[in-house]
């Protein structure tokens, strides 16, 4: 499962990076999108795979060796509400910078002398 | 631009409304089972998303007339009291306290501060995306 | 269990959330802002004093002991900068008033500067190092906003590129804080410094260092990370521009700081020297940019470079006079950056022009801005006894301890640069004959030069005063060289 998951992940890294390395500020954006996927998807895997109940307080779970660990998960959450708010914004301010500069080309967005 | 969207406008009637409840569900039930105010949240402006899918921006204005910004704000307001009570109370702050209450109909039930705190992360959910979403919306 | 140690973060949170609900009412905003503060300067400093007295303080947040919960640690270093913190705030915010244009005040521009201070507090009091990661994002998210603010050109073009760069790095810092916990099992520092040293740093932990150096090193632009910087700060209006050159990068600093000298010191052949390479690198790099330009902006932009190689190559050290000297040198460069951009800014409203070859002749009209201009720039270069000279001193024995002449030798010839470059701005800037005539009102230039007065005002006595303020930061580089301190005032309480 490990292996499948470091394959899956590292997939999505290549797929983020080739993405990042295009002009067009969408494919980027997606880059990122698919890059902090990967990131998530590493931490749980890094937090060790296995079976086991919800890590929530109840009677029906016997002993602690039941619950899988909380604290991939809380850091996953977290980092899941932070991409989206950066995604967001991004997806905002890309829309923006088209409408006033009038393209998406990150090659005509060099701040050169040229195109000032 | 007239379009034939009377399947659309009619399904949305009835799902936002189921869907708005299910988020309310959600939202309550966190911390005992999934949920929470992050979930409910976006369940809530999923629902405001397919009225605003269904109808236009002026009718969703017209229904419900919220400044969404203003909802961050005392989003933000709620959870961050929630987390200074443990100056008043002389604890670590964010600290939480519950209790178990039994109640007529509902039964046994637990009350927990975090919920407030809950309430907070709600608001702002909604609101921050419901804000991004008209941001690119009202340019068109 | 100690309340006050969160209180510079929650301060200007509830600021902000209150700033929120008064967003079309400037003057109202102004006023809030501005008491809020000097509240937040005097929280700090009470912060500094109950440290001095007492010990590291920590606050397990919501009743959850050390390591399993996220714990708030102040020691002397994280108080003091966070007290440096909010002074510059309150300077900065003081000369928002008169630049920044009602067209940004109505925006939520007091609001979002609060939560920038929420961040850059956050950082520097976390005892967490995914706590760490979220204040930097919080701090990121207000950046970003600031940054775009306005909306022209240059400043959407180039907030874009900023914020893919840090979406980068966090993803990167994710991923490092995920390879972390798979090896040691723990997230709180002072629990991972412990365990660390159990396990004497193998390998993969140095790896793992070098993977957060890259991390903070894009957000303190160390030698091949910079290159964002320059830019992305040269687009934004002055106020924020100060905020970001005092702040931003001290924050990814700070954070190798604490790591370097927390957590990752077992290995020091690999990984310090590696930072002092770096470091001496980044001194280079920026000396070259400093003495290059004619832009104003971009001289000061590049000096924030240099600065930050110093520091680098002072933890690199890692000896107590070095480490001192960083400090000192920390918080003299937080300082006088502000009060140079602020007066850079000033400099560029009277002449309209960024360019120094359109200024010239200012003295005549303006000798107060002159002479504070001066001032600053000759603390920037260190000249005796002016802030810089004694931490880059310290720096320098340090580096003579450990025989580190090369190093030595880039940090004196990138003093004597810096003079240049800096000077380059008096002479040009100040003496010769006017380019134009100057019309900006006497009266408008004063006020705006109260806060770089203050802050300058401010650097000189902390230059003059080294010799008693020493006690604070010998404490602080105690916490720095005996990681046991830190790690008994956090887990055993």
């Amino acid at each position: 499962m490990e292996l499948l998951m470091a394959i899956v992940i590292g997939i999505l890294f290549m797929s983020a990076t080739y993405l990042m390395l295009s002009k067009s500020i969408l494919r980027i954006i997606i880059g990122t999108g698919l890059l902090s996927h990967g990131a998530h998807l590493l931490i749980l895997t890094m937090g060790g795979l296995k079976g086991g109940s919800v890590p929530l307080l109840s009677d029906k779970v016997a002993s602690y060796v039941d619950y899988v660990d909380p604290l991939p998960q809380a850091l996953i959450l977290t980092a899941i509400v932070i991409s989206f708010g950066v995604t967001s914004f991004l997806l905002v301010l890309a829309y923006r910078t088209y409408q006033e500069l009038g393209t998406d080309d990150m090659e005509e967005m060099r701040g050169t002398e040229a195109n000032e | 631009m007239k379009q034939n969207d009377l399947i659309l406008q009619t399904v949305t009637k009835v799902a936002a409304f189921v869907i708005l409840l299910f988020a309310v569900a959600i939202f309550l039930g966190g911390h005992y089972s999934p949920g929470g105010g992050f979930v409910g949240g976006l369940m809530t402006s999923a629902a405001i998303v397919l009225l605003l899918l269904a109808y236009d921006i002026k009718t969703v204005t017209k229904i419900l007339p919220i400044d969404y910004k203003l909802m961050i704000g005392s989003g933000l307001f709620i959870s961050s009291l929630t987390v200074a009570g443990g100056l008043v109370f002389g604890v670590p702050l964010m600290t939480h306290v519950y209790r178990y209450i039994d109640l007529p109909i509902l039964g046994h039930i637990s009350l927990h501060t975090a919920v407030l705190f809950d309430l907070g992360v709600y608001l702002v959910v909604v609101g921050v995306t419901m804000t991004i979403i008209q941001t690119i919306g009202e340019s068109e | 269990m100690n309340n006050l140690t969160f209180m510079p973060v929650l301060w200007p949170l509830f600021t902000g959330i209150i700033l929120i609900f008064f967003a079309k009412k400037i003057k109202l905003q102004r006023g809030i802002s501005l008491f809020s503060s000097l509240i937040g300067i005097v929280i700090s400093l009470y912060l500094v004093l109950s440290v001095n007295n007492q010990g590291i303080l920590t606050l397990g947040v919501g009743s959850w002991d050390a390591p399993f919960g996220i714990v708030i640690v102040a020691d002397m270093l994280s108080s003091l900068l966070v007290l440096t913190t909010n002074i510059i705030g309150s300077a900065i915010l003081i000369y928002s008033f008169y630049s920044i244009g009602k067209e940004r005040e109505t925006h939520y521009y007091y609001p979002v500067f609060q939560f920038l201070l929420i961040g850059v507090n956050g950082a520097f009091l976390t005892g967490d190092l995914f706590n760490l990661f979220v204040f930097f994002e919080v701090m990121l998210m207000a950046s970003y906003v600031l940054l775009v603010l306005g909306g022209t050109k240059i400043q959407l073009r180039e907030s874009l590129k900023y914020i893919i760069v840090n979406v980068l790095s966090s993803a990167f810092f994710v991923i490092m804080v995920a390879y972390l916990y798979s090896v040691l099992g723990t997230l709180n520092m002072a629990h991972l410094s412990q365990r660390i040293s159990e396990v004497n740093q193998p390998g993969i932990i140095s790896v793992i260092a070098i993977g957060f150096l890259i991390v903070f090193g894009l957000k303190g632009a160390i030698f091949p990370l910079f290159q964002w910087l320059p830019g992305s700060y040269y687009a934004p209006p002055i106020p924020v521009m100060a905020l970001f050159g005092a702040l931003l990068t001290k924050v990814g600093i700070y954070a190798i700081f604490r790591t370097y000298t927390l957590m990752f010191y077992h290995d020091q052949n690999f990984t310090h020297t590696f930072l002092a390479v770096l470091g001496i690198l980044t001194i280079i790099i920026g000396v070259i940019g400093a003495i290059a330009y004619w832009d104003v902006k971009k001289i000061i932009i590049y000096n924030i470079i240099i600065a930050v190689g110093v520091i680098i190559f002072g933890i690199s050290l890692m000896n107590e006079q070095a480490l001192s000297g960083s400090i000192l040198y920390i918080i003299h460069d937080m300082l006088i950056k502000a009060a140079l951009f602020l007066l850079v800014g000033i400099m560029i409203k009277i002449s309209g022009s960024d360019n120094l070859r359109n200024m010239g002749g200012l003295i005549k009209q303006y000798p107060a801005l002159a002479w504070t201009f001066f001032i600053a720039a000759i603390s920037l270069a260190g000249i005796p006894p002016f802030s810089g000279f004694a931490g880059k001193l310290l720096i320098l024995q340090g580096a003579a301890e450990k025989e580190a002449y090369f190093g030595m030798a880039a940090v004196l010839i990138s003093s004597l640069m810096v003079l240049y470059s800096v000077m380059k701005i008096f002479i040009n800037g100040f003496w010769g004959t006017p380019k134009a005539d100057y019309t900006l009102a006497k009266n408008t230039v004063n006020k705006m030069l109260v806060p770089a007065v203050l802050l300058v005002v401010l650097s000189v006595l902390f230059g003059v005063g080294t010799e008693s303020i020493y006690p604070f930061i010998s404490q602080a580089v105690d916490t720095l060289m005996n990681p046991d301190i830190y790690i008994d005032a956090v887990l055993k309480e």
